[in-house]
Order: structure tokens, then C-alpha cells, then sequence
């Protein structure tokens, strides 16, 4: 049995690092693809030809494009990807401050996914047809059909400008920003750490309405298929001998049903979990919610490629390590592929 | 022999959107402590009856009958809760192939332990010695290591046998077999079937035995009904097929190859429209 | 319709290829047109397709009439969705946004899919190393979700919308192509396929006369149903100001404008937003029942 799983993780191995080389070819393809010349950016038009030269050097201009790409890599895998113009920071120093926010977010967006697409999408298998049913697909199309950015804005008009039901913009009100100090970088985490409940409540607030925004897209996906990996199950034979052995229809369901979809139903979450780095971008902007995905709009807006490809690649290498964490999760799981 | 199981004016029908179906038409027959074979051909209504008797016929299906007795339980007028009682622990069914009927992600010995009624149940010790007693007496050698396997690493007939171990843990008084040897090899047939009969004789239980092959049928059971269209053709003691009397019935008897058979050819079974509304 | 023609279209047995393929499509649309849902979505975007073309008819003001004295309106009779941060007619500025979204659209769904089946078929006729490096290039571009790789291409490119259409396009053909490479897969051992190619068919015109047409069904599902997701790509992009540049029209851009004005003026963001979601639901309904009936597989 162990054979067979670490010869999967070593063909897995040898096609993510191929997939990966890819990615690497892909944003160096990004970057070289500008209309604008790299050195004029740093140099301004007024410089004279010696130091264009100086600097058309420094940045390794000169040398052929395969060693150029190598020295790409190379920088990228060692974690240096240069520096960020518009924050004047290292990027890879920004990253390691804005990810938190942003997995505190996403982290809040899968709890509600999964805590009501679960559910929702059982109950929409076992009542087929019912009205659960019929809700449950309704609030699923809308889901797969909102902007998420519209909803956002229409969400703060709504429940904080007029109802003034969940704090604004921001992770904080003004007034607690920078109260307590950063252990994880999770403000609600934070603050229970400290004992400060002021700053909990208040960080509490301000995530839910990002947080229910970004995690009703997710809730459609899980929803969905939850239901149909139910409904596929509930029509297996097992299922009759089940309840022939005197088992309940909930119990059956519990035991039986739930426990052979949860293997699929792990993979489809962390699916939703990758996507949610997408639903970010926007909502974050929406939002000033200090993340990744506000960390890469300001750069893109600011014409800072450095920043934006490390981002892009990031992305790539988070959506690359969750496929594999999936693959193996299944293999782990479920007895048959053993 | 008193009956366990009364059964009058069974019907099921199915209500689609353009029309009825009705897969079983008016049926009625006893059980008692006896074999008793149904066979018929697919679409005859045998599987249908079954999973009415147990009340688990299909959410679309309409169930209705004169008489659905089993000793003193009314099964018509029983509530879903009152048939968990029944379930298992009164009436049991054996399913066809145990490569779909067992829970892929399950351990056998633990499925077979759920069938233990929640008010027999010990410690978890002391159900898995009686989950080992069972699967010894389906004949299982090596119960402890089969305890632990998959359903996908068990073969046709081991996993059969098992299910019999798992329908018979409960202790029914009547089981129903839904064709439980037409997925296996032939060879390993016969000794499914034999310890079917031996522990239906053991524990003195009342047996439904619902196949397509006749000869099968003949040979093990104590009584026959033929089945055809939903209706009970036939009804006639075993050993007494050959008197057989409805043109259905002898039809099928005539196009099964005999040995020291000196037909030509075997005869095809040409069915009468008139054996739908007799 | 009448009746001679109703016989031959319903007739048992077909005389010539043209009346099966005329049959087939009868028969698709009765289906089709069974459901309600999926009609009421092809009635919205005909409904969008024929405001677009009608735009000058509707708003003859065209999209940038301003009237800094009427900024900020409410909706009235004069100006039916209110007037936004330059006293724009709102409504003048949606209509025309309609051919803003509409031709992103198209196009997108122009581009993407003929690259995704030609990729796709290629890989999965070819098998070998042509399928392995094909496949790994797709694997890259299904690393990231389509926003983040739309910006970054946009990014390197530079904002506009003809940037956006090609930033969008890349990111639409990957799931394309490997629905076209499965399909592929499961027809390249048929027997009709080994028969031409006895008859001396070049790879060629095998793939593009006898692969590719049984891959349309399921990639017109496909894409039909990412519609909604490019739509609301494009949107974002334009949020961002990445997409159609002022003053062009476009959704949402339209939405980013009237972010100052939430409190206020609320119906420049909300009106926007709201057509996107109408168009997406459309697409998605649409292409639901576009699968029933051209993919009848997949589950309901």
C-alpha cells in the first residue's frame, strides 16, 4: 500500500515541477511582453546613454534569453521577487504582510460554504424535487451569476450605510487599527489572544459582510455539488441494505451516504478554497480589505510589474500545491484506490 | 403451517406523468417456516413485491392492499417508525450482488455489526465476537481477517455469504432472497445455496426465494409461484412442477434443456396476451 | 407550418442527410423549448441582442450627452434611470453598454473556442508528444482562476479593450481544449474514423470534418455556460478601469463610477450591476438547458 502511494506522489512530483516550469516560462513571458521599456522606467527618458547602459546591464538585459529565464527562476524559487515600487518594500516582504488578511477572509468565506452549501445541498438531494430543492438551486444560480464587486458595493449600501448592521471598509474601525499587537495576522485571532473583546467584536464585524459576500459564491458551488453527489449515491444498492438492516433514513444518510461522498466533497472544497483567491481580488478592493488581492489591483494600477508577476505566480503555485493536496487527500481516503 | 407473512390483493403502481404503471397487479400468497420460490422473468413484479412487504419500494410507488400482515404487525398501516422495528429483526432481505450492497468505504465486519438492533448491542468487544461467530457460521475461515477487509477485496461468493451473515444477524423470522445467486459463478452457486439451507433450517426461518431459473427454484424450495406480468399465475408445491397447470408455466418448463433430452429443438415460449388480464 | 411540410419533418424514416440533420434540430428545439427556464434565459439575451442593435433608436443622445447642470439625478420621467457623475443619461449609457458587453462576448467565444478545439482535437488525435506538451501548456494556464490571469496579461499588455478581449480569450480556451482532447479521445479508435482514414484523409481533414463536429455539442454547452463567468471577468476588468476606457460605456466601469456616490446616487452602481447579473443568469439558464438537450449525460 505505501509503495503505490509514494510512486503516485513521485509521478505527481515530476508533472507539477514540468506544470511549474511552465508557470515560470509563463509570467517571464508576461513580463518581457511590455510595451514599455524597463529601463526607461527606472531611468527616465533624461538619462544619458551610459547610464541606460548601466542599468540595461544591472537588470541582465544583455544576456541571452535562456540565461536571462534561468536567473528568473532562479531569484523566484529562492523567494526574491525584487522589489515593489509603489510600496518602495521588498515584494516578497508585502506578501508575507498581506496574506493573512486575505486567508483570514478566505478562511471565514469557506467556514460559511461549506457550513450552509453542506447542508443545503444534502437536504436538496434527500427532498428532491421539494421546494428546498427549487430554493436551493435558485440561490445557486444567483450565486454563480452575481459579480461579486456589485454585490459588495450593494451589500455596504444596504447593511452598513443605511441599517448600519456591520462595520465599514477596512478591517477595523479606525480607531483600533494598529491597538494590539500582530501575532498571526488574523484580527480576530489577534485580538482573543489579547483578551481585547472591544477589538474582537469590532474585527468580527468588519469581516462579515466580505466574508458572507465572497463565501456565497462558494456556497452555490458546494451546494451544487453536494447535491449531486448525494443524489448519486442515495440511488446505490447499499442503500436499500442499509435501511433493510432496520436503519433510519437520517441514519443511513449520516453513515452511509455522507461518508462516501466525503472524499469527493474534500476535493471540491479545496477547489472552492483556490477560487476564493480569485472572489478576493475584487471583494478585497471593494472592501479596502488589505490583502492579497488589494495588494495586487494597487500594483496593476500602479504599472508595477514586479509585484503583479510575483502575485500572478504566487496564485499559480497556491492553485498548483492545492491540486496535488486534493490528489492525495483522494488517495488517502478513499480505501478502493489503495 | 401457520403463516407468518399474509399477503392479499397486493398492488403497487407507479403514477408518471402520462400514465400508471402497474408493476404489481393484485398478488396474494403465505408464507410460513417454509422455502417458498417466486420466479418470473424480469419485469414480472417479483423485486416489487419484496420491497413492498418490506415498505421499501421506490418514493414514487403507490403500495396497496387488502391484507399486509406479517403475524401481528399490520406492514400497510405500520408508520416508517414502527418498520424500523420490523426491518431486520422480523423480516430481512439478501440482496443480489454484494459488490453494489455493501458499503464501498465501510469494513464488512463493521457493517455487519450496525445490524445489531441498538438494544442488543454490548460493547464493542462483545459485538465483534458475535460479528466473528456469525461469519463462522456462513463458513468464512479466517473471520478475523475478513473482519477487516473491504468489500471491493472480497470475491462474489465470500461477499455473499456475507451479506447472508449481515441480513441474519438481527435474527428475522422470515428472510427474502432477491436473486442471491444470479451475479455468481456457477460453481460457487451451490455453495451459497447450500448454506442458505443449512442455517434457514437452523433457525427454523421462513424464506422467500425470488429468482428466474426455475430449476434452481425447483430444486430448493417447498413451494413454487410463477410470476408474469405482476400476477401469480401459478402456485404449486415443488415436487409436483410437472402437473403444472397455466400454459406460462408449462412453457418455460418446455424450453428447459433436460439431460438424456432427445429434442431436436428447444421449444420458444409464445406468450398469450390473454395471461395479462386473466 | 403546413401540413406536407410537418409529415416529411416528422417522418419516421429520413431520405437524405439533410432531412435527419433538419430532424435532429426540430426535435432539439421541442425539447428545448419545453423549458421554461431556458427559454426565458434565450428571451433576455434576444431581448439584449436587439436593444444593442436598436441602441440609436433608443438613446439617439448616444452615450456621451453631458449635462453637468443635471449631475446626480434621480430617476424621472426625462431621464428614465437618473443621470450619473456627468450628468450622463444612465439609461442611454446602459443601452449602449449592452453592445459593449454583448461584442466583448462574442468575441471572446470567437477566439477562445476555435483555439480551445483546434488544441484540444490535436492533442487528443495526435496523442504522443504533441498531446504531453499540449497538455502541460493547458495545465499552466488551469493553474490560476481566470481574473488573476486576465490581469496579469492585461498588465503586461496595458489597459484597453482590445487588450481585454485577448487577456480574456487566453484564459477561456484551457477548459475548452480539454473537453475537445476528451471527446477526441473516446472517437480517435471508431471505426468511422479508421475508414476514412483508409481512404487516404489527411490528419487535417479528418479533425476538422469528422472529430471536430461531434465535439460542438459539449463545447457549445461549455462555453455557452462560461459565458456568465467571462461576462462578469469583463466586468471586474472594467471595474478596475482595465477594460473599456472612458468614455465608452461599459458596465462595469459604469459600477466603478458611482462608487463616490453610494450614499447618494446609489442607482449608477446598483443599475449596472444589476444587468450583469440579468445577462450572466441568462447564459447560465441558457446553457443549462442547452446541455439537457445536447449533453443529456450530465445530471439535473
Amino acid at each position: 500500500m505505501h509503495v503505490s502511494i509514494l510512486k503516485g506522489i513521485a509521478r505527481q512530483a515530476s508533472s507539477v515541477s514540468t506544470t511549474l516550469l511552465g508557470l515560470l516560462a509563463l509570467t517571464f513571458f508576461m513580463g518581457r511582453m511590455l510595451p514599455i521599456d524597463p529601463v526607461l522606467a527606472i531611468v527616465g527618458d533624461q538619462a544619458d546613454q551610459a547610464t541606460y547602459d548601466m542599468v540595461h546591464r544591472q537588470l541582465g538585459l544583455d544576456k541571452p534569453l535562456y540565461v536571462q529565464f534561468y536567473l528568473y527562476i532562479r531569484s523566484m524559487l529562492s523567494g526574491d521577487f525584487g522589489n515593489a515600487l509603489f510600496t518602495g518594500h521588498r515584494v516578497a516582504d508585502d506578501l508575507l504582510k498581506v496574506f493573512p488578511a486575505t486567508v483570514e477572509l478566505a478562511t471565514f468565506a469557506i467556514m460559511i460554504g461549506v457550513g450552509i452549501g453542506v447542508p443545503l445541498g444534502i437536504l436538496a438531494a434527500v427532498y428532491r424535487g421539494s421546494i428546498i430543492d427549487h430554493v436551493a438551486r435558485v440561490v445557486g444560480l444567483l450565486g454563480y451569476s452575481s459579480p461579486t464587486f456589485w454585490l459588495g458595493l450593494m451589500g455596504l449600501i444596504l447593511f452598513y450605510a443605511t441599517l448600519d448592521w456591520v462595520g465599514g471598509p477596512g478591517r477595523l474601525d479606525v480607531a483600533f487599527v494598529d491597538s494590539i499587537p500582530t501575532h498571526t495576522g488574523f484580527m480576530t485571532v489577534d485580538a482573543l489572544w489579547e483578551g481585547d473583546m472591544d477589538v474582537f467584536w469590532n474585527a468580527v464585524s468588519h469581516i462579515v459582510l466580505p466574508g458572507c459576500i465572497l463565501g456565497y459564491g462558494s456556497m452555490a458551488y458546494i451546494s451544487r455539488m453536494t447535491r449531486s453527489f448525494m443524489l448519486e449515491q442515495l440511488a446505490q444498492e447499499y442503500i436499500v441494505a442499509a435501511r433493510v438492516k432496520g436503519l433510519s433514513g437520517w441514519a443511513v444518510i449520516r453513515r452511509h451516504a455522507f461518508r462516501n461522498i466525503l472524499v469527493q466533497l474534500v476535493t471540491v472544497i479545496t477547489l472552492a478554497y483556490a477560487f476564493l483567491l480569485e472572489g478576493a481580488v475584487l471583494t478585497e478592493t471593494v472592501f479596502a480589505w488589505p490583502g492579497f488581492g488589494h495588494y495586487l489591483v494597487a500594483g496593476l494600477l500602479a504599472g508595477d510589474m514586479n509585484a503583479v508577476l510575483a502575485c500572478v505566480l504566487i496564485v499559480g503555485i497556491i492553485f498548483i500545491g492545492l491540486n496535488l493536496i486534493t490528489d492525495l487527500l483522494y488517495r488517502l481516503l478513499d480505501p478502493r484506490t489503495r | 403451517m401457520t403463516a407468518q407473512l399474509v399477503v392479499e390483493d397486493l398492488q403497487v403502481r407507479f403514477h408518471t406523468a402520462r400514465r400508471v404503471v402497474e408493476a404489481v397487479r393484485g398478488v396474494s400468497f403465505t408464507v410460513g417456516r417454509e422455502k417458498v420460490g417466486v420466479v418470473g422473468e424480469s419485469g414480472s413484479g417479483k423485486s416489487m413485491t419484496a420491497r413492498a412487504i418490506l415498505r421499501l419500494s421506490p418514493p414514487q410507488a403507490r403500495v396497496t392492499a387488502k391484507t399486509l400482515q406479517f403475524n401481528e404487525i399490520d406492514l400497510l398501516a405500520s408508520t416508517e417508525r414502527q418498520m424500523l422495528k420490523v426491518r431486520g429483526r422480523r423480516i430481512s432481505m439478501i440482496m443480489q450482488d454484494p459488490k453494489f450492497a455493501l458499503d464501498p468505504v465501510m469494513r464488512v465486519g463493521d457493517q455487519i455489526a450496525e445490524a445489531i438492533p441498538a438494544d442488543r448491542r454490548g460493547s464493542r468487544a462483545q459485538d465483534r465476537e458475535r460479528v466473528l461467530a456469525m461469519l463462522d457460521s456462513v463458513h468464512i475461515r479466517d473471520p478475523k481477517r475478513v473482519y477487516e477487509l473491504y468489500p471491493h477485496e472480497v470475491s462474489g461468493g465470500m461477499g455473499q455469504r456475507i451479506m447472508i451473515a449481515m441480513m441474519l444477524m438481527p435474527e428475522p423470522s422470515l428472510l427474502i432472497a432477491d436473486e442471491p445467486t444470479s451475479a455468481l459463478d456457477v460453481t460457487v452457486r451451490m455453495r451459497v445455496l447450500a448454506i442458505l439451507d443449512e442455517l434457514v433450517a437452523q433457525r427454523h426461518l421462513g424464506l422467500i426465494f425470488i429468482s428466474h431459473d426455475l430449476n434452481l427454484v425447483a430444486s430448493f424450495c417447498d413451494r413454487v409461484l410463477i410470476m408474469y406480468a405482476g400476477r401469480i399465475v401459478e402456485e404449486c408445491v415443488a415436487g409436483k412442477l410437472a402437473h403444472a397447470q397455466h400454459p406460462y408455466t408449462r412453457g418455460l418448463l418446455a424450453s428447459l434443456p433436460r439431460v438424456g433430452d432427445t429434442r431436436a429443438r428447444l421449444p420458444v415460449l409464445t406468450r398469450d396476451p390473454a395471461w395479462l388480464s386473466s | 407550418m403546413n401540413a406536407t411540410f410537418r409529415i416529411w419533418l416528422t417522418a419516421d424514416v429520413t431520405t437524405s442527410p439533410w432531412q435527419a440533420r433538419l430532424q435532429r434540430a426540430y426535435f432539439g428545439w421541442r425539447r428545448l423549448s419545453g423549458n421554461r427556464l431556458t427559454m426565458f434565459g434565450l428571451a433576455v439575451l434576444v431581448f439584449l441582442v436587439m436593444v444593442a442593435a436598436l441602441a440609436p433608436l433608443i438613446a439617439p443622445e448616444g452615450y456621451d450627452a453631458q449635462d453637468l447642470a443635471k449631475r446626480l439625478a434621480a430617476p424621472s420621467a426625462a431621464h428614465w434611470l437618473g443621470t450619473d457623475d456627468l450628468g450622463r443619461d444612465v439609461l442611454a449609457r446602459m443601452v449602449y453598454g449592452t453592445r459593449v458587453t454583448l461584442m466583448i462576448a462574442c468575441l471572446v467565444a470567437l477566439i477562445a473556442a476555435p483555439l480551445g478545439l483546434l488544441i484540444g482535437t490535436a492533442a487528443g488525435y495526435f496523442g504522443g508528444w504533441v498531446d504531453i506538451v499540449l497538455m502541460r501548456i493547458n495545465d499552466v494556464f488551469l493553474s490560476f482562476p481566470g481574473l488573476i490571469l486576465a490581469l496579469g496579461f492585461v498588465a503586461a499588455l496595458g489597459p484597453g479593450i482590445r487588450n481585454a478581449v485577448i487577456a480574456i480569450a487566453l484564459t477561456a480556451w484551457p477548459p475548452i481544449a480539454r473537453l475537445a482532447r476528451a471527446e477526441t479521445l473516446t472517437l480517435r479508435n471508431a471505426d468511422y474514423i479508421a475508414a476514412v482514414r483508409i481512404q487516404g484523409a489527411s490528419a487535417l481533414r479528418i479533425i476538422l470534418r469528422h472529430v471536430v463536429p461531434m465535439c460542438l455539442p459539449s463545447v457549445v454547452v461549455r462555453i455557452t455556460l462560461n459565458m456568465a463567468g467571462i461576462i462578469i471577468t469583463a466586468a471586474g476588468l472594467g471595474f478596475l478601469g482595465l477594460g473599456a476606457q472612458p468614455p465608452m460605456p461599459e458596465w462595469g466601469a459604469m459600477l466603478s463610477s458611482g462608487r463616490a456616490h453610494l450614499s447618494g446616487a446609489w442607482w449608477i452602481s446598483a443599475v449596472p450591476g444589476l444587468a450583469i447579473l440579468i445577462t450572466s443568469l441568462a447564459f447560465n439558464l441558457l446553457g443549462d438547458g442547452l446541455r439537457d438537450v445536447l449533453d443529456p449525460r450530465s445530471d439535473s
